[in-house]
């Protein structure tokens, strides 16, 4: 188990590596951010100044060492736009996009998962169908789109919820939805999936004949074995949502890294971008590591293999 | 029948109570005298000298005050911390000074704060960003407690306009002690409002300064709170401002103000804004052999577009067409000039005298505006020129001008809001590598205008290089754009062509 533990980690070592080197190079071709920094009525003199200023005139390859020579001492560098340090940029920030990504989360595992097991239970009924179209709906729905409509409906036609920004809990609601949302159709229909098959297996049937009562048969014995894929594709849903909150926090104003990085990218802010690519990287392979870990302690096969 | 009203009834009472909770009440800004407004971009300083953003001129606008002010309603400059000032020869002022003013933090001001930031921020070695404020002063000396003189580096006469609204002035003791970051991070002013709460990038909290001096040709302010907040995506701003959220947006896009302008609440103006468009033709054949060399067929472009119905149907609002290469307002500009009427027979004939009787074909390029790009191409092929659009990104489109492969361009230039014409025709007629004209003549008398004090002298010479230009076709200029703005019908609030809103001059209806 150790060991598997390792290999994991040296791969999501690996992984960061590759992230860092490959999204430094593509974001550095994207655009001169010394043009991006001057702004579009800059006269030439003033652009060169500033490539010369912000030492952008350099070879890539020179930047990029110089870049993880010093990230590997814990220095991420400086934002030219806002001259701070990136790390004190993205520690302000990253704590609202977890706040909002667990929210997220709590809210496709509390949807998808009663509605996997309810359209598992009445198959082909009506409830499976409503189950289904939600889950459809869900996939469908661009969830920038969900979001503005959410926006009309229940900001500006109910004015039931804060449209814009993270001051209160009350502005997480909506974003988490359609956050959420998105990423529960898998979620419900791995659940469903893994409910049918436990549930016509035969120690459910030998459960039932022993008279256990179906509550019990059902969270005991049947969601706790359906649940295991679950669980590996929650994790890694949860590092897709953090992706997924660039979009969701640039339409609600939720001032997050996921704001952070869609405006640096419209800056040509390459240090800021670079180093969330980073995080959002690890955050993603640690998730997937987890869920593995997390797998092998409740599937004892897993465990044995 | 009863069990089942209990329940709905109680279903009911846990509806609204939920409603309850999550209803936010919509913020009044009339009714707690705070102007609520917003914009998309993230400023990163408040520091004006070390921004290139208009949102940090419009914060500086507000909490600074420069030597001078121009009047936005006459043009017309006046004595802001200045209280009187003098041309002595054509490259030093000698400026007297208000007495008791404060800056926000008590600090008193007087010369010392003056030739600081001015010797500070002209000094190349502090890097402010942008060089053309600061890079034609010499220096700045003390000449007593209140009097200051400054001294150019050449005859600089557009030196008032930046003297008004470019160059604010900082308290040199609190400046010296917090550097740009402190000073970002908190700005002092002597300003009509002073910054009371600052998130980077996120928010900014504006307080009137109550000591605000009277005698200040900006007024006094009138609105207690100003609440600035980033919201990147328009439409959640638009959704905003339609519940309340928010009493004041600008920038919002035509189709978006068409739909706001419907609600009753809400009023929007389609102000008309110093940004400029034309379309460039490579008469100095920089990219080799092309149609644009011979005037006629120069002549036939600009008689072939309908500007008018561009400038009414596509850009709308107060958008007008222009015959000169300046914006109207702006010193110098002139509009009496050769005027090209469309008139696409006239164009044909154009064409075919210049031995085109078939048309051309030609690349358009553009990086802005595509469906006023795509009106011109489609003007242009009635007439038989086939122009293809090829639009780029500003950055790439900047490459290839440069690097003469741009032969036809519909390009656009906003002055920085400097209402001067120097900061257009200076640029795009002095031989470097935006200059498709190459005329010498044009060249000697803008230099003319642009260091040259006496105002009919300057007049004269612009309207002479205007003229040639025109003429001579080098460029179609096309029309001004506009700005929409989308604000509360409870705020007087007046918008000018350089776009940046003066909240100091805005009060409650």
């Amino acid at each position: 188990m150790l060991i598997y533990i390792g290999k994991r980690i040296i791969m999501a070592f690996l992984v960061a590596v590759a992230v860092s080197f490959i999204s430094f190079m593509i974001l550095n071709l994207s655009g001169d951010p010394a043009i991006a920094l001057a702004g579009a009525d800059a006269s030439p003199e003033e652009i060169e100044f500033i490539r010369e200023t912000y030492g952008l005139d350099r070879p890539i390859l020179v930047q990029y060492i110089e870049w993880v020579s010093r990230a590997l001492q814990g220095n991420f560098g400086e934002s030219p736009y806002f001259n701070m340090p990136v790390k004190d940029l993205v520690g302000d920030r990253i704590s609202v996009t977890l706040i909002l990504g667990v929210c997220a989360f709590a809210f496709a595992v509390c949807l998808a998962i009663p509605l996997g097991v309810i359209a598992a239970i009445r198959p082909n009924t009506w409830i499976d169908r409503t189950a289904l179209t939600i889950s459809v709906f869900g996939q469908a729905l661009p969830n920038f789109f969900f979001g503005l409509i959410m926006i009309i409906v229940f900001g500006v036609m109910l004015q039931w919820l804060p449209i814009s920004g993270d001051d209160t809990w009350q502005h997480f609601i909506m974003p988490a939805v359609a956050l959420g949302y998105y990423a529960s159709p898998s979620l419900m229909r791995l659940t469903r999936t893994g409910m049918l098959e436990v549930l016509s297996s035969d120690y459910i049937r030998t459960a039932k004949a022993k008279g256990l009562k179906s509550g019990r048969v059902l969270f005991k014995h049947a969601l706790r074995n359906a649940i295991i894929p679950v669980v590996s594709l929650g994790f890694v849903q949860f590092g897709y949502m953090l992706g997924g909150a660039f979009i969701i926090e640039y339409v609600f104003a939720v001032n997050g890294i996921g704001f952070l990085a869609i405006q640096s990218i419209q800056r040509a802010d390459l240090p800021v971008v670079q180093v969330i690519v980073l995080l959002l990287s690890i955050i993603y392979v640690s998730m997937t590591l987890l869920g593995d870990i997390i797998n092998a302690f409740l599937d004892p096969r897993i465990r044995a293999n | 029948m009863n069990q089942i009203s209990l329940k709905h009834l109680k279903i009911g009472a846990l509806l609204v109570a939920f409603t309850m909770i999550l209803s936010i009440p919509a913020l009044a800004g009339k009714k707690d005298d705070t102007l609520y407004f917003s914009w998309k971009k993230e400023l990163e300083t408040l520091d004006r000298y070390y921004n290139t953003a208009r949102e940090g001129m419009v914060v500086s606008r507000q909490i600074c005050d420069d030597l001078l002010y121009r009047d936005p309603d006459t043009n017309e400059y006046k004595p802001l911390l200045a209280k009187s000032y003098k041309w002595l020869d054509t490259t030093s002022m000698e400026f007297e000074l208000r007495q008791g003013i404060k800056f926000h933090n008590g600090e008193k001001f007087d010369a010392d704060d003056v030739v600081y930031t001015l010797n500070f921020m002209s000094n190349p070695d502090n890097k402010v960003l942008v060089q053309r404020n600061v890079n034609w002063i010499e220096k700045a000396e003390k000449l007593g407690p209140y009097r200051v003189k400054l001294y150019l580096k050449k005859p600089f006469p557009s030196a008032l306009e930046y003297l008004a609204g470019n160059l604010p002035i900082y308290p040199n003791e609190y400046y010296a002690e917090v550097g740009t970051k402190g000073f970002g991070l908190k700005p002092v002013g002597t300003g009509p409002y002073k910054v009371v709460e600052h998130e980077i990038g996120r928010k900014i909290v504006f307080e009137k300064n109550e000591d605000y001096f009277k005698e200040s040709p900006k007024g006094r302010p009138a609105i207690q709170r100003l609440v600035q907040r980033t919201i990147p995506e328009i439409t959640t701003m638009s959704a905003e401002l339609i519940t309340g959220g928010l009493d004041w947006i600008y920038m919002v896009p035509m189709d978006q103000a068409e739909q706001m302008a419907k609600r009753k609440n809400l009023k929007v103006v389609k102000a008309e804004s110093m940004r400029v468009g034309w379309l460039v033709m490579d008469a100095a054949a920089r990219t080799g052999e092309n149609p644009f060399q011979k005037l006629k067929v120069r002549q036939a472009v600009a008689h072939a577009i309908d500007r008018v119905s561009i400038s009414r149907n596509l850009v709308g609002g107060q958008s007008r067409v222009i015959h000169s290469h300046c914006f109207p307002s702006q010193f110098g500009c002139t509009d009496d000039v050769k005027k090209y009427e469309f008139d696409p027979a006239r164009a044909k004939s154009l064409l075919a005298e210049a031995g085109y009787p078939d048309g051309f074909e030609i690349d358009l390029h553009g990086y802005r505006n595509r469906p006023y790009g795509e009106a011109m191409i489609s003007y242009l092929r009635d007439v038989g020129i086939k122009a293809n659009l090829k639009y780029l990104k500003y950055s790439a489109l900047r490459e290839k001008v440069y690097g003469n492969k741009v032969s036809f361009n519909f390009t656009t230039w906003g002055s920085y809001g400097v209402n001067d014409i120097s900061n257009i025709t200076g640029r795009f007629y002095n031989f470097t590598d935006v200059d498709f004209a190459r005329d010498e003549e044009v060249r000697d008398l803008l230099a003319q205008g642009d260091t040259t004090i006496d105002l009919s002298q300057r007049r004269t010479v612009y309207k002479k290089a205007l003229q040639k230009i025109a003429e001579k076709a080098y460029v179609l200029p096309l029309f001004t754009w506009v700005a929409n703005y989308a604000y509360t019908k409870d705020l007087d609030f007046k918008a000018y062509p350089d776009a940046v809103p003066r909240f100091f001059l805005a009060k409650w209806k």
